[in-house]
């Protein structure tokens, strides 16, 4: 691998593990919110025991996103300076914003809420959660914004003589249509995302404590309606999609020929080259479907997008690693597919109630049959199955834009930073992957821990704090 | 409109370097002013609601100069890489050691991130100040404003001088005041009388290192933080921790601002040839994007002020370091 190869293996493996640990503080903190205020207007003891332990799992959790998000914000010096100074006049000043609005916003709000208790008026304390929530999507939506640039490049002029492209206006930024796409459905897979944890601590820990099956019922219901969620908003996103990068969709399927009432591969064996692969199982006219809206909408290929863009770019490949995309793209929707199946077959066999039966299904498959021991195994792995669905979009997303590193203005290997050496790429991989590796380790076994305490504290730890002195 | 952004940008730098600068110095200090795993927690919990406001000056810093100054953004970032991601990985597993301390209830654990803590802290101090002594000293920029040099020494040889030397120093130096001194101000009991005399002895020993350092070269800046360095251990030893902490922060802040004008319009320095040098003009971003920012910035930031002032209110009790007898 040359220094190129390195550096991007390196900043996808960054950014990927930022974002295993992002859904999951953006979904935890409205879901910490959530139960304060449930309990604020409750006044049920149960929901203060589940506020305060989703508020550990997400101080937690959000510690490790914080780390991993101040390396986000220098990877684009360290890696990719080039890249940084032709564009620095677009994104310097959305992520210096998001910093001095949002990430100022969730940390300082964070501590007042987790060391708040009993310092703070009862309405006032819960205010700071919901402010906690409210900046986690603010930045996801800023964020967004700018990786919605480098998809579909707006409100730029570049200047002739540097060749630096400048903001035009910050709004359009803001308003890109990719953006406006993009975010619902983020937002719906980071719901998932902690849907599928709670879900699985609950069932784990359903013995301890009845207030855990209130936590799986509602990580199930997250999961569900987040996957939902999903679906509906990832299907607008990929008409957005096609009509901007119409590579992409055209990678996606494999492809090749322009097509109208194109069917959708369900899946595919062979090569997913020219010929056709040997055994596929398709969805007739769904491709067209999801790309157009139309059953009947035509799907431009692959082999005339190439030639469009040779005559628009000049020579060279515009085509993605075709079995990357593909691949990537049916694994995303298959894994949150599973992880609603998953939440389903749970709301429905623990329900309370048995009111009816339907006749030729297996008893364990009734209504409210109760989870037999096996199943909860399997609802254990419901974390993995929202985590895999959103790396493979992230890699979907971020491969089939190759070569561009912004489409149409911009190629990857532009972006590179002069001078820079393979062996000092490798040597922060290798630092990178020991640290994180090491940090993934700690944070499992601390929520394994934290969730194996009795929910109900036994002595409480801020007292030793509250000490009349003030110091200033 | 390139001077008040560079004058913003110092700020921020001048933040994060005195307000981190307290938790990297608590972070180095608890397990020696700490006897046993209850003083070392009170000492951990006085900058528990803080550091991660902190940090993100550090985020609000670094993201002013990719905005104002994309072309310095730039050049930093990669001509450091191996110290810069060294930094990155010790803030990681700080951040993470902190936080994760108290949440478990295994005292090996609790051990393991002490240790954690303190070493990852002295690091990044250590990497930080050698990285600002770098900032006086120059890099070796080309024409293209890269480093020149191959393999792993390209980016790490600007720290074998006696300059990133001396920074290292000089930072661990501050930060161990500023963590002293803020242990005296925000603890009781036995944490307190220990910081309260390591201030003090730190100061006189400060003192008389800088003084020394300063006939030695006769740098009027360094006699400056020897005095510095007196008053606050005077201070610390009257009782009076709070303008203790106030004076070092000063001379933190001082030194801070030292760095970052100390070439006048020079942002980088080539130590190649002076016209390779990378200057405030040539690094600023467009008028459009500074004025974007500016607008930005003027109605946040007084808000963050705000809020981040009032966490020190919240938070202003003194945590207690000694045993309450039960
Ligand atoms: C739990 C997570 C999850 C699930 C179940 C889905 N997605 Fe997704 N998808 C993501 C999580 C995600 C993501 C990680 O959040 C991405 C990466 C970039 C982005 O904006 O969202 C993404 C990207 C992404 C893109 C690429 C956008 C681009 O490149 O500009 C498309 C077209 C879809 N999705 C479409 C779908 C469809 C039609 C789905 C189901 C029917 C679906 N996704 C399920
Ligand atoms: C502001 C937001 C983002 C920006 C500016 C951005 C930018 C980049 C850059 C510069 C590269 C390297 C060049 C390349 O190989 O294409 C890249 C690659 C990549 N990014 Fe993003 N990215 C952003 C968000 C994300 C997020 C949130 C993820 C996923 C969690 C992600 C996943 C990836 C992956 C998997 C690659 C590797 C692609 C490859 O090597 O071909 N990106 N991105
Ligand atoms: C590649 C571009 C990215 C950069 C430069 C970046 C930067 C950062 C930084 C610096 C932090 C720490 C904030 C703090 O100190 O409080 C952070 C955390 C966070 N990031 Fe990222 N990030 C990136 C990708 C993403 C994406 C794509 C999303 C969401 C869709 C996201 C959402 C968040 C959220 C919600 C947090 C706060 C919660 C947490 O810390 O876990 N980030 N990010």
């Amino acid at each position: 691998m040359d220094v190129l190869d390195l550096t991007r293996l390196q900043f996808a493996v960054v950014t990927i593990y930022h974002y295993l640990f992002v859904p999951l503080s953006i979904s935890l903190s409205a879901v910490a919110a959530g139960l304060h205020l449930t309990w604020m207007h409750t006044g049920s003891e149960k929901f203060l025991h589940l506020t305060k332990f989703v508020g550990k799992l997400l101080i937690v959790t959000f510690a490790v996103g914080v780390v991993t998000g101040l390396v986000q914000e220098f990877q684009f010096g360290l890696g990719w300076s080039a890249f940084a100074k032709f564009y620095g006049d677009v994104f310097g000043p959305t992520l210096a914003i998001e910093g001095m609005l949002a990430f100022f916003l969730e940390a300082t709000f964070l501590a007042l809420w987790y060391f708040g208790w009993g310092r703070l008026p009862r309405r006032l304390h819960a205010a700071t959660i919901v402010v906690v929530a409210v900046g986690t999507l603010l930045s996801a939506y800023i964020i967004l914004a700018a990786n919605s640039f480098m998809q579909n490049p707006v409100a730029y002029a570049l200047d002739p003589q540097t060749g630096r492209a400048h903001l035009t206006s910050f709004g359009e930024l803001l308003t890109n249509e990719v953006v406006l796409a993009a975010f619902p459905h983020t937002m719906a897979g980071a719901a998932m995302a902690g849907g599928g944890l709670l879900l699985a601590i609950g069932v784990w820990r359903l013995a301890a404590d009845a207030a855990f099956r209130t936590l799986a019922r509602a990580g199930a219901w997250l999961m569900l309606i987040g996957g939902a969620m999903t679906a509906i908003t990832g299907d607008h996103l990929g008409k957005v999609m096609t009509a901007v990068q119409p590579m992409k969709m055209a990678a996606a399927e494999a492809l090749y020929e322009t097509t109208t009432g194109a069917p959708f591969s369900v899946f595919a064996l062979g090569k997913l080259g020219h010929e056709k692969p040997f055994l596929t199982v398709e969805i007739p006219h769904l491709l067209s479907f999801l790309g157009t809206g139309s059953f009947d909408g035509t799907v431009q290929g692959i082999d005339d997008l190439q030639a469009q863009y040779v005559a628009q770019f000049g020579p060279g490949s515009y085509v993605p690693m075709i079995p990357v995309a593909f691949w990537t793209f049916r694994l995303m929707i298959g894994a949150g597919v599973a992880g609603m199946a998953l939440a389903a077959y749970y709301l429905w066999a623990s329900s309370s109630s048995r009111r009816f039966r339907i006749p030729l299904l297996p008893a364990f498959l009734q209504l409210g049959a109760g989870v037999p021991g096996w199943a909860k195994r399997i609802l254990l792995l419901s974390p993995l199955l929202p985590a895999a669905a959103n790396t493979f979009g992230w890699v979907f997303t971020e491969t089939a834009r190759q070569p561009w590193l912004a489409f149409g203005i911009s190629k990857v290997s532009d972006g590179i930073s002069p001078g820079l050496t393979s062996a000092e790429v490798v040597a922060s991989l290798a630092g990178f992957t020991l640290i994180y590796g090491l940090l993934a380790v700690a944070w499992y076994k601390l929520v394994v821990h934290l969730s194996r305490k009795p929910l109900a504290p036994e002595t409480p730890v801020e007292a030793a704090e509250a000490q009349p002195v003030p110091a200033y | 409109m390139i001077t008040f952004w560079f004058a913003i940008l110092v700020l921020a730098w001048v933040l994060y370097f005195v307000l981190e600068g307290f938790d990297f110095g608590v972070g180095v200090l608890a397990p020696f002013l700490g006897r046993d795993e209850h003083e070392r927690g009170a000492a951990i919990r006085t900058i528990g609601p803080f550091w991660d406001g902190n940090e993100v000056w550090l985020v609000a810093a670094i993201g002013v100069t990719f905005a104002a100054f994309p072309a310095w953004y730039a050049v930093l970032l990669s001509a450091l890489y191996l110290p810069m991601v060294a930094i990155l990985l010790l803030l990681a597993v700080r951040g993470v050691a902190l936080e994760f301390r108290g949440k478990h209830d295994s005292p090996a654990w609790r051990r393991r991130c002490d240790w954690l803590l303190a070493g990852s802290s002295a690091g990044v101090v250590l990497l930080w100040g050698a990285q600002l002594g770098v900032f006086v000293h120059g890099l070796a920029l080309n024409a293209d404003g890269a480093v020149i040099g191959s393999g792993l020494g390209r980016s790490l040889a600007p720290l074998v001088t006696p300059a990133a030397g001396l920074g290292a120093l000089a930072a661990l130096l501050g930060t161990v005041l500023l963590g002293a001194t803020f242990l005296a101000l925000r603890t009781t009991g036995p944490v307190r009388r220990r910081a309260v005399s390591l201030a003090r002895n730190g100061g006189n020993l400060g003192t008389v290192g800088l003084l020394l350092a300063g006939v030695a070269t006769g740098s009027r800046i360094t006699l400056v933080a020897a005095v510095v360095c007196f008053v606050a251990g005077m201070l610390a030893r009257r009782g009076r921790e709070g303008s203790a902490f106030t004076a070092v922060a000063v001379g933190v802040a001082g030194a801070v601002v030292t760095v970052f004008t100390a070439h006048g319009s020079v942002v980088l320095r080539s130590t190649l040839d002076p016209l390779w040098s990378l200057t405030r003009a040539e690094a600023a971003a467009t008028p459009s994007a500074l004025q974007l920012i500016t607008i930005a910035g003027v109605i946040v930031l007084p808000g963050v002020l705000a809020y981040q002032a009032w966490s020190y209110w919240v938070f202003r009790r003194r945590v207690a370091s000694e045993r309450i007898a039960s």
